[in-house]
């Protein structure tokens, strides 16, 4: 049942990531985006990290993907992207380093054994995450109130029209 | 499921998302493309993190999800004042730096 679920949000997650690659409209780029993470927020739920699945949703979802279609209806950017791609010949390239990585990993499947299937309790409930966050944790997590603070003067300096 | 499985749906997530960052033209589709990277990043955190019994990886991961929104923020508040100035976002037209 487990296998089973997670081979569907992992096909729904791959699919909608080629989905935002192989269309060239950023909106529907956008779009495919949320399904996306909306299936991350899911995989998170099935390794039992409850507090990060909502604030997948919360932030990323919510937040995050808000601020990019606002972005895309503002720049209007539908029509860019036509032509013949200048880089093409460089893709060629691509094609030997990618399947020495296949390679690598199909290797590293066959070689390696497989680790521990049965995880231990590891719980990642607001008050367990919580709690490391304000202890151990604690410098680090105040390192990100400036640097958040930073981007948003960063952003109002940015974005501010000439006086 | 086992800890691989969860290593390569990250695996694949990041790769494609790395060919949409080579590949896109569009500066918002590049940044999308590193969004899914991101993500990619963050399951393998979540991943390791449960199967080794550590939390240690979630909070990193709730610390990524903050440095990722405030990238967000910072790159399309750019990509907003580049196309103020230069009238386009494709990438490959911003060679203002191109010796």
């Amino acid at each position: 049942m487990q296998t089973a679920v997670f081979f569907a949000i992992a096909a729904i997650a791959v699919a909608s990531a080629l989905g935002l690659i192989v269309r060239r409209n950023p909106i529907h780029g956008a779009l495919f985006l949320v399904v996306n993470l909306g299936s991350v927020a899911a995989i998170y739920l099935m390794l039992n990290a409850q507090f990060l699945a909502a604030a997948q949703v919360i932030i990323y979802a919510g937040a995050i993907m808000v601020l990019f279609v606002f972005a895309i209806m503002v720049l209007i950017p539908g029509k860019e992207e036509t032509g013949p791609d200048p880089l093409r010949p460089f893709r060629l390239v691509a094609i030997p380093f990618g399947a020495f990585l296949l390679v690598e990993i199909l290797l590293m499947l066959v070689v390696r054994p497989a680790p521990p299937r049965e995880p231990p309790g590891a719980e990642g409930g607001a008050e367990a995450i919580g709690r490391l966050l304000f202890t151990d944790y604690l410098f680090p997590f105040e390192l990100t109130s400036v640097l958040l603070l930073a981007a948003l003067v960063g952003v109002l300096a940015l974005a501010k029209r000439k006086a | 499921m086992g800890l691989q499985a969860y290593l390569l749906l990250a695996a694949a997530v990041f790769a494609i998302g790395l060919f949409g960052v080579l590949t896109r033209r569009n500066a918002v589709g590049i940044l999308l493309g590193i969004e899914l990277m991101l993500n990619a990043v963050n399951i393998n955190l979540v991943a390791f993190s449960r199967f080794n019994g550590d939390l240690a990886g979630m909070v990193f991961a709730l610390f990524t999800i903050a440095i990722t929104v405030a990238e967000v923020a910072v790159g399309l508040a750019i990509v907003i004042v580049i196309f103020r100035v230069r009238k386009t976002v494709e990438a490959d037209r911003l060679d203002l730096l191109k010796g």
